[in-house]
C-alpha cells in the first residue's frame, strides 16, 4: 500500500515537473532559449467590433493585422541586433461597438493577458476610451481606425495615430468642389453627432468659409438615425449646391440611398467614411458620383521610387503586394480600414526593429523618430504640442463612376494620384 | 418654404400610417386585455427579420413575405400567450408587465445571439414618384397603402366578423361575456396573436425601406406608446389617427428645429395628454 502510495507521488512529482517545463515555454514575451538565439513572443492586444454598428470596418481592420502578424511570422519573425528573434500573438475580445466595454477589455489585456503593445479598437470615440487605459498603464498603442485630434490634446506620450487626422478629412473635398466648379456657393453640412464626424465638418466648415463658400446648413443627426427624410426636406430648402458630411458606413450609406430615392437636386455629395468601402458600392445608383475621403486606396502610388524622391525611408510591402496578399487571405479586395489594420503593424514592427528591442522606453524613442514611406503613405508623428498625432500622411479622394456598366471605384483627388477624371455634376 | 412643408407633411403622413398599425397592435392588446405589452418592440424587429430573411434566403418578393410574416406573428402570438401571458392573466396588471417584459428579454437575447445588432438592409429598389417638386419614395407609400388596408381589415374583423364580435364582448365585459359562452381564453389569444400580427406587419413593412437591428424595435414601440395615449389606450381607430399626428410631428418639427428635438417635442405631447386628457384626443369622458 506504501509502495504504490510512494509510485503514485513519484509520478506526480515527474508530471508536475514536465507541466512546469511546457507552461515556462509557451508564456508570453518570456524569452525560451534553445542554442544562442533566444525567441521572445510578443503579445499584441486589441478589441474587435465583432457586434454592434462599426462591425464591418473593425473586421477589415483586424483582418489587415492579422494578415501582417501571419506574415511576420512566416517570414521567421523579426531578428533584432543581439540575434533574438522576435514573434507575434495577439489577444482580442470583442468589444460589442462599445465604450464602457472597451475600458474593461483594455485592463483586461493590459493585466490578465498581459500584452506588451496595444492596437486601437476602431473609430475615434473607442480609442478615446481605450487610451485612457493604455495610458495610465504606460503600454504603447498604435491607434488606427481613430482619426479625431482630441485624443492627442490630452498629453498622452504612448498613443501613435496612423490615420491622417479628422481635421484634415473633408479639407480636401472642399478643394475638389471648387476645382470642379467655381460658380457653387451654397454647401450644406449634415454629419451624425458623434466625436469624429463633429471633429471634421467643423473643421471642414471653417475651411469651406475661408474659402468663400456659404454655409448655408449645418445639422447633426442621431446616431442610428435611419429616417433622413427630415433632413433631406431641410437641405432641398436650403437651396444647397453641395452636400458634404455623414458619419459611419451605415448612416452615410442611408442617407445616400435616401437622397438618391428622394431624386435630390445636388451637385456634388461628399460623405465621409462610407463610400471608399466596398460594399458602398451595393447601393447600384444611388452611389454613382458619390466622394469620399480615404485614408487609402490600392492604386495609390506609394513605391519605394517616391520615397527615394522625397528623401524618405521605404518600408513593407508595396501597395500591389499588399492586396494580393491580401485578396489570397480573405478573398475580397481590401479598403483603407484594412490597410490600416496591417500599417499598425507594419509600423509598430519598424520601431521593434530600429529600437532593436522590445522594451518600451527604446519603441517608442524609436515611434517618435519615425519618418518613413510605407504602402500606407507617409508616416511621421508629432512629438511636441500634440504628442502621437499624424503629421506625414495625407487623404486621397475617390468617387464611384461607371466602367463599362459595372459601379467602379476611381481616385479623382489629389490630381497627381487621380485614376479618372471627376464625375460632375451628380445627376440623382 | 409652402413647397418644403408640403413636402414634410406628405412623408409624415406615410410614415405615419405605419407609426398606426404598429400601434393598434400595442393598443389593442392593451384595450381587450388590459396588459401593457413590452415585448411589442422587439416582436415590431422579428417581423423585420422575417421579411428580410424570407427574401434574403429563400427569394421571396418582400411584399408576399409580408403576408407570410403576418401569418407567422399572428400564430407566435397566440403561442407566447399561452406560454407567458395567459396563468398570469387575473393577477394584477404589474405580472403582466413583468411577463410580457420576460419575453422581451428573451428575444432580445436570442436575437443578438443569432442576428447579431448588425444593421441589415432589404435591398429593393422601387424607384420613387415625382409630383412637382415632391419625391415619394415608392416602397413608402406602398408601405401606407399596406397600412391602411391592414387598419381597415382589423375595424371589419372586428365590427363584423364571429371573433371579432367575441373580443369586443370581451373588452365591454369579459364576465359577462363568460356567462353566455364566449370562449374568453382563446378570444384573449386571438387577441394576442392579432396584436403581434400588427407588429410584425409594421417591423416588415419598415423594413423595406429603413435599415434595422434586432434592438430597433425599441424606438418603435416607445412611439407606439406615445401614440397610443394620443389615440386612446384600447382604441385601434384612435391609434391610426394618432400615428398619423406623430408622423407630421416628425415631418414638420426639423423644418423649425434641430432634428434632434423631435423626440423631446414628442414626448412633452405625451405627457400633457396624460395630464390633460388620460383618455386620448380620441377617447371619451370618463
Amino acid at each position: 500500500m506504501r509502495r504504490k502510495l510512494y509510485l503514485l507521488l513519484g509520478l506526480l512529482l515527474v508530471a508536475s515537473m514536465v507541466l512546469a517545463a511546457c507552461g515556462s515555454k509557451s508564456s508570453s514575451s518570456s524569452g525560451a532559449t534553445s542554442g544562442n538565439a533566444k525567441t521572445v513572443t510578443v503579445t499584441i492586444g486589441f478589441t474587435q467590433s465583432k457586434t454592434g454598428k462599426y462591425n464591418e470596418e473593425s473586421t477589415r481592420q483586424s483582418d489587415g493585422l492579422d494578415l501582417w502578424i501571419k506574415q511576420v511570422n512566416d517570414k521567421g519573425g523579426i531578428k533584432l541586433g543581439d540575434g533574438t528573434v522576435v514573434k507575434f500573438k495577439t489577444v482580442s475580445y470583442d468589444d460589442e461597438s462599445s465604450g464602457d466595454k472597451v475600458q474593461q477589455l483594455y485592463t483586461r489585456l493590459i493585466t490578465q493577458d498581459k500584452a506588451d503593445f496595444l492596437i486601437s479598437p476602431y473609430s475615434s470615440g473607442l480609442t478615446a476610451s481605450a487610451a485612457i487605459i493604455s495610458e495610465q498603464y504606460g503600454k504603447i498603442m498604435m491607434a488606427t481606425g481613430a482619426a479625431s485630434d482630441s485624443i492627442f490634446s490630452k498629453g498622452y506620450e504612448r498613443v501613435y495615430q496612423l490615420y491622417t487626422p479628422a481635421s484634415h478629412y473633408l479639407t480636401g473635398a472642399v478643394d475638389l468642389l471648387k476645382s470642379l466648379d467655381p460658380n457653387v456657393k451654397k454647401v450644406a453640412f449634415v454629419y451624425e453627432n458623434s466625436k469624429f464626424s463633429t471633429a471634421v465638418v467643423k473643421a471642414a466648415k471653417e475651411y469651406a468659409a475661408q474659402q468663400g463658400y456659404n454655409v448655408v446648413m449645418f445639422e447633426g443627426y442621431d446616431k442610428g438615425t435611419t429616417d433622413f427624410g427630415a433632413f433631406i426636406n431641410k437641405i432641398q430648402d436650403s437651396g444647397a449646391e453641395a452636400v458634404m458630411g455623414g458619419g459611419h458606413f451605415q448612416d452615410g450609406s442611408t442617407l445616400a440611398r435616401q437622397l438618391y430615392e428622394k431624386k435630390l437636386d445636388i451637385k456634388y455629395l461628399a460623405l465621409l467614411v462610407a463610400p471608399p468601402d466596398p460594399s458602398f458600392g451595393d447601393l447600384g445608383d444611388a452611389a454613382l458620383g458619390v466622394v469620399g475621403p480615404s485614408q487609402w486606396e490600392a492604386s495609390a502610388n506609394y513605391s519605394p521610387e517616391s520615397a527615394k524622391a522625397a528623401g524618405l525611408t521605404w518600408f513593407g510591402p508595396t501597395s500591389a503586394d499588399f492586396v494580393k496578399a491580401y485578396k489570397a487571405a480573405y478573398n475580397e479586395d481590401p479598403d483603407y480600414h484594412s490597410a490600416g489594420g496591417y500599417a499598425a503593424g507594419l509600423v509598430l514592427q519598424k520601431a521593434i526593429e530600429d529600437a532593436g528591442s522590445i522594451d518600451a522606453a527604446k519603441v517608442k524613442a524609436a515611434l517618435d523618430k519615425m519618418d518613413i514611406l510605407t504602402f500606407f503613405g507617409h508616416i511621421k508623428f508629432n512629438t511636441t504640442d500634440a504628442h502621437g498625432l499624424q503629421i506625414g500622411h495625407s487623404m486621397i479622394y475617390i468617387q464611384w463612376q461607371k466602367k463599362d456598366g459595372k459601379l467602379v471605384k476611381e481616385v479623382v483627388w489629389p490630381k497627381e494620384g487621380a485614376t479618372a477624371a471627376p464625375l460632375y455634376p451628380l445627376k440623382h | 418654404m409652402i413647397d418644403a412643408l408640403l413636402r414634410s407633411l406628405i412623408d409624415g403622413l406615410l410614415l405615419g400610417f405605419v407609426y398606426g398599425i404598429a400601434a393598434m397592435g400595442l393598443t389593442l392588446i392593451w384595450g381587450v386585455m388590459n396588459v401593457i405589452n413590452l415585448s411589442h418592440g422587439s416582436l415590431i424587429a422579428l417581423g423585420m427579420f422575417s421579411v428580410y430573411y424570407l427574401f434574403i434566403g429563400l427569394g421571396i418578393h418582400p411584399y408576399v413575405a409580408l403576408v407570410l410574416t403576418a401569418f407567422i406573428g399572428l400564430i407566435f402570438g397566440i403561442i407566447i400567450y399561452f406560454i407567458a401571458v395567459h396563468r398570469v392573466i387575473n393577477a394584477p396588471e404589474l405580472s403582466t408587465l413583468l411577463a410580457t417584459y420576460a419575453v422581451n428579454m428573451m428575444i432580445l437575447g436570442v436575437g443578438t445571439a443569432v442576428f447579431t445588432t448588425t444593421p441589415r438592409n432589404i435591398p429593393l429598389e422601387l424607384g420613387s414618384i415625382q409630383f412637382g417638386s415632391t419625391v415619394i419614395t415608392t416602397t413608402r407609400l406602398i408601405a401606407a397603402l399596406v397600412a391602411t388596408l391592414v387598419a381597415v381589415g382589423l375595424f371589419l374583423f372586428l365590427k363584423y366578423s364571429r371573433p371579432g364580435r367575441y373580443i369586443r364582448a370581451v373588452t365591454d365585459n369579459r364576465d359577462a361575456a363568460e356567462i353566455v359562452g364566449v370562449p374568453s381564453a382563446q378570444v384573449l389569444a386571438l387577441t394576442f396573436g392579432l396584436g403581434t400580427l400588427l407588429a410584425a406587419i409594421s417591423g416588415g413593412l419598415i423594413a423595406t425601406f429603413f435599415p434595422f437591428t434586432i434592438l430597433a424595435g425599441e424606438s418603435y414601440e416607445l412611439k407606439s406608446f406615445v401614440i397610443g395615449v394620443l389615440g386612446g389606450l384600447g382604441n385601434p381607430v384612435g391609434s391610426l389617427f394618432g400615428g398619423l399626428i406623430l408622423g407630421v410631428i416628425e415631418g414638420l418639427v426639423p423644418m423649425a428645429m434641430p432634428t434632434t428635438w423631435t423626440p423631446v417635442l414628442e414626448f412633452v405631447l405625451f405627457v400633457l395628454i396624460l395630464l390633460v386628457k388620460p383618455n386620448g384626443l380620441f377617447g371619451g369622458e370618463e
